[in-house]
């Protein structure tokens, strides 16, 4: 892929957890003209908080933007950068790669390689799971071109600092806001 | 908390609103409001204003807010009446005002439906509001209409959207008003930090040609005391943004008036070759910079902001202070040391003596020029009147011949730029300071765009002077396809109606003016009658709006004629 040159930085935000709020986030990056290589909301360790990677393209004033105006969003609870090569930065991707008889053994021996495992397998394909950078996942599909790859599902990044310094969901900003019992609107 | 009592969720509306101070409100009613309208009906103390267009409403409640500077409200129904929120909502949002927008919408049951008049109005809001909620407990409305007010005029201030589906407003809620709410992850600024402070105080004691820019924040924040302070006492020059116009009083010797594309000559010279730039509550938009990349060159910056991304967002910053104006000036007041400036004022009082921007051209004939309009309404009003200017050259004009002397006289929607603000806007200033003269200076395609709430000010007779500074086009596409486009005008020639004859078909005392001496003859009239009026003033067709910054170009080549 041609996106080597570019420079990608991943950015976590904690957000509360309502709805809207996923549109929001990508409603301000859009509009500030940032780029988005991938997105990805799942939960955080403390319920009703969630947490955001964005792995965006820039250099250090954009991302610093980026930063700031993430925190114009009022469920925006907090936001920090992730530095390069101090993080771990996983992905799971599905590739159904086209092979057959006899070269099936090749690309499920490729794959091992790169860490993945065999999920399925068909007459004229075999499909593969891959847990690893998003990187090695670039690398893998240059790889499995060769092959034909039929078809492919990647869930974009989530990314954790490395090391003693932790930074978690902000503590007293649990806490729902609403007098009631923190339903969502 | 309060005792808990039964309301309907349309009570909690009123109640909050009328807690937060709020004495009149603006909108137009519909289906899904309607519920909300029969709350309302039993608040008296709540003036409910009827406007024309929404869009209208909003504007008003716009003006309302600035004039007070205080939340403004304004309501709607579902669909078309959502979406005509949006345009003053966007203004709100670019030009930082306290809004809060309330829409009715369809009932919870159809939500999602494609139901009549439903619309995705939180969808449509997100981009132009600093918040937005769509209630779908009626046990949260309380607080959600508290968090509403919170939010829009805390911080750096903005429109806040409530879309409350129609049986939300009926639903019975148990849930009491909290006193006081607490957003996560949302810390207002207050004083910017110390250590921050000083060093702005070193530099401008430092400093050898040291200006302030003063921007809307200082408006906002009721900071023009401690501003008035700061430059006296250090004897800084200030020149202000269009939105900081009368933060500083334009007649005292320090004043530099506005700067920016149609800016005072000697104000944006003063910017190109100063060697500091004290920046309070602005955020360097490019209206304002010129070309960026040239824009005060020798300068260091200080820029003080609420907002943390205003800062470093356009230009690079020596000093950056996050903090609220009128908080972090007080701090500056009990550090900042005067510098050694006294040639740099000298230059500058002799570049004001020798390029007076600030006056209208001298004619030879009683012609009518626009630029005499505005500075009779500032001779005959003795510099009190408000003016609330509506887009393009009357509203360069309007900042221009005027001496603001005093802070929240001049209102302007500078952001977006949305023609047809003035109308609406100067009705809501009326409103809120119903003791005040109030002058809408608007232009002939301007007041076009939301001519209808004449009929609002003939029925409410509110005693606004709405002077159209009729030139019989839409001046600045004039002046920039004669300039930029060889001449080539489209669509800048307007026919238009004898506007005092709209005026008086609506009820409104209509005037008309073509010479210099028939303007203050009219405005002198205007002046003497309580109601509102309209003067046509027939103005010289094609006078253009200078001095000017032509696009691309750079502060320091500001051109006069």
């Amino acid at each position: 892929m041609e996106e080597k040159s570019k420079r990608f930085t991943t950015v976590v935000a904690y957000v509360q957890d309502r709805p809207g709020v996923l549109a929001k986030v990508s409603m301000v990056l859009r509009r500030r003209n940032f780029n988005i290589a991938s997105l990805v909301v799942g939960h955080s360790e403390r319920p009703g908080v969630s947490r955001m990677t964005i792995v965006v393209e820039g250099d250090a004033r954009e991302v610093k933007q980026v930063e700031k105006q993430l925190y114009k969003v009022i469920e925006v609870l907090k936001v920090f950068d992730l530095a390069a090569g101090s993080a771990v930065l996983k992905e799971v991707a599905l590739i159904r790669v086209a092979t057959n008889s006899s070269n099936r053994a090749e690309v499920i021996g490729l794959a091992q390689v790169f860490g993945g495992r065999v999920d399925d397998v068909g007459r004229n394909y075999v499909m593969i799971e891959l847990t690893a950078s998003p990187y090695s996942i670039d690398r893998f599909l240059r790889v499995a071109n060769d092959f034909g790859v039929m078809e492919l599902a990647r869930t974009g990044a989530v990314a954790m600092s490395r090391g003693e310094k932790i930074i978690s969901a902000p503590v007293e900003e649990t806490q729902k806001s609403h007098n009631g019992q923190g339903t969502s609107y | 908390m309060k005792p808990t009592q039964t309301r309907t969720g349309g009570q909690v509306v009123c109640d909050v609103m009328l807690e937060e101070g709020v004495d009149a409100i603006f909108g137009m009613p519909g289906g899904a409001s309607l519920p909300f309208y029969d709350a309302l009906y039993h608040y008296p103390q709540i003036r409910h204003y009827l406007m024309r267009h929404e869009q209208g409403a909003g504007f008003a409640a716009d003006g309302y807010a600035r004039a007070r500077n205080q939340v403004g409200v304004a309501t709607s129904t579902s669909g078309p009446g959502a979406t005509n929120f949006v345009t003053s909502m966007a203004s709100a949002q670019m030009d930082s005002v306290p809004v809060v927008f309330i829409t009715g919408q369809v009932a919870r049951e159809f939500i999602g439906t494609d139901a009549f008049q439903e619309t995705d109005a939180t969808g449509c809001s997100i981009p132009v509001t600093k918040q937005n909620y769509l209630v779908t407990d009626p046990d949260e409305l309380p607080y959600i209409m508290k968090e509403a007010f919170y939010l829009a005029r805390s911080g750096r201030p903005g429109p806040v959207h409530i879309d409350i589906p129609k049986d939300v407003f009926l639903a019975e809620t148990k849930a009491p008003t909290p006193e006081s709410v607490k957003v996560p992850g949302y810390r207002p600024a207050g004083a910017g930090h110390k250590m921050m402070v000083r060093r702005a105080a070193d530099l401008i004691a430092a400093s050898k040609r040291p200006v302030i820019m003063a921007g809307h924040g200082v408006a906002i924040s009721g900071a023009w005391d401690e501003l008035f302070e700061l430059a006296t006492k250090n004897r800084l020059p200030v020149i202000t943004t269009l939105h900081g116009v009368g933060c500083f009083p334009e007649r005292h010797e320090l004043s530099l008036g506005m700067m920016g594309m149609h800016g005072m000559y000697y104000a944006n010279m003063a910017v190109h070759d100063c060697d500091l730039i004290i920046g309070i509550g602005c955020r360097f938009d490019d209206r304002v910079t010129g070309r960026v990349a040239d824009f005060a060159p020798q300068a260091k910056i200080i820029h003080i902001d609420v907002d943390p991304a205003e800062i470093g967002k356009i230009v690079p910053t020596e000093v950056p202070i996050v903090g609220d104006a009128k908080a972090t000036l007080a701090l500056l007041n009990q550090h900042a040391r005067p510098p050694e400036n006294d040639p740099w004022l000298k230059h500058l009082a002799e570049l004001k003596a020798d390029h007076p921007s600030h006056d209208p051209p001298q004619t030879e004939n009683e012609n009518l020029l626009p630029q005499h309009m505005v500075r009779k309404i500032y001779e005959h009003s003795s510099g009190q009147a408000k003016v609330i200017a509506d887009v393009g050259q009357n509203q360069m004009w309007a900042s221009q011949n005027f001496f603001y002397d005093h802070p929240l006289h001049f209102f302007s929607a500078g952001g977006t730029g949305p023609m047809g603000y003035a109308l609406p806007a100067a009705l809501g200033v009326a409103v809120a300071c119903p003791e005040d003269e109030v002058w809408c200076v608007t232009g002939d395609g301007g007041l076009q765009i939301n001519i209808q709430e004449f009929a609002t000010l003939a029925e409410y007779q509110i005693p606004v002077k709405v002077g159209v500074m009729n030139n019989g086009h839409l001046g600045m596409i004039r002046q920039w396809q004669n300039r930029f486009y060889d001449g080539r005008l489209l669509g800048a020639r307007l026919a238009n109606p004898p506007f005092e004859k709209v005026a008086e078909a609506y009820g409104i005392t209509g005037l008309r003016a073509s010479t210099q001496a028939e303007a203050d003859d009219a405005i002198a009239e205007a002046r003497s009658i309580d109601g509102p009026v309209v003067i046509d003033f027939l103005v010289d067709e094609f006078e253009d709006c200078m001095p000017m910054v032509v696009p691309g170009a750079s502060l320091g080549e500001t051109v006069e004629a």
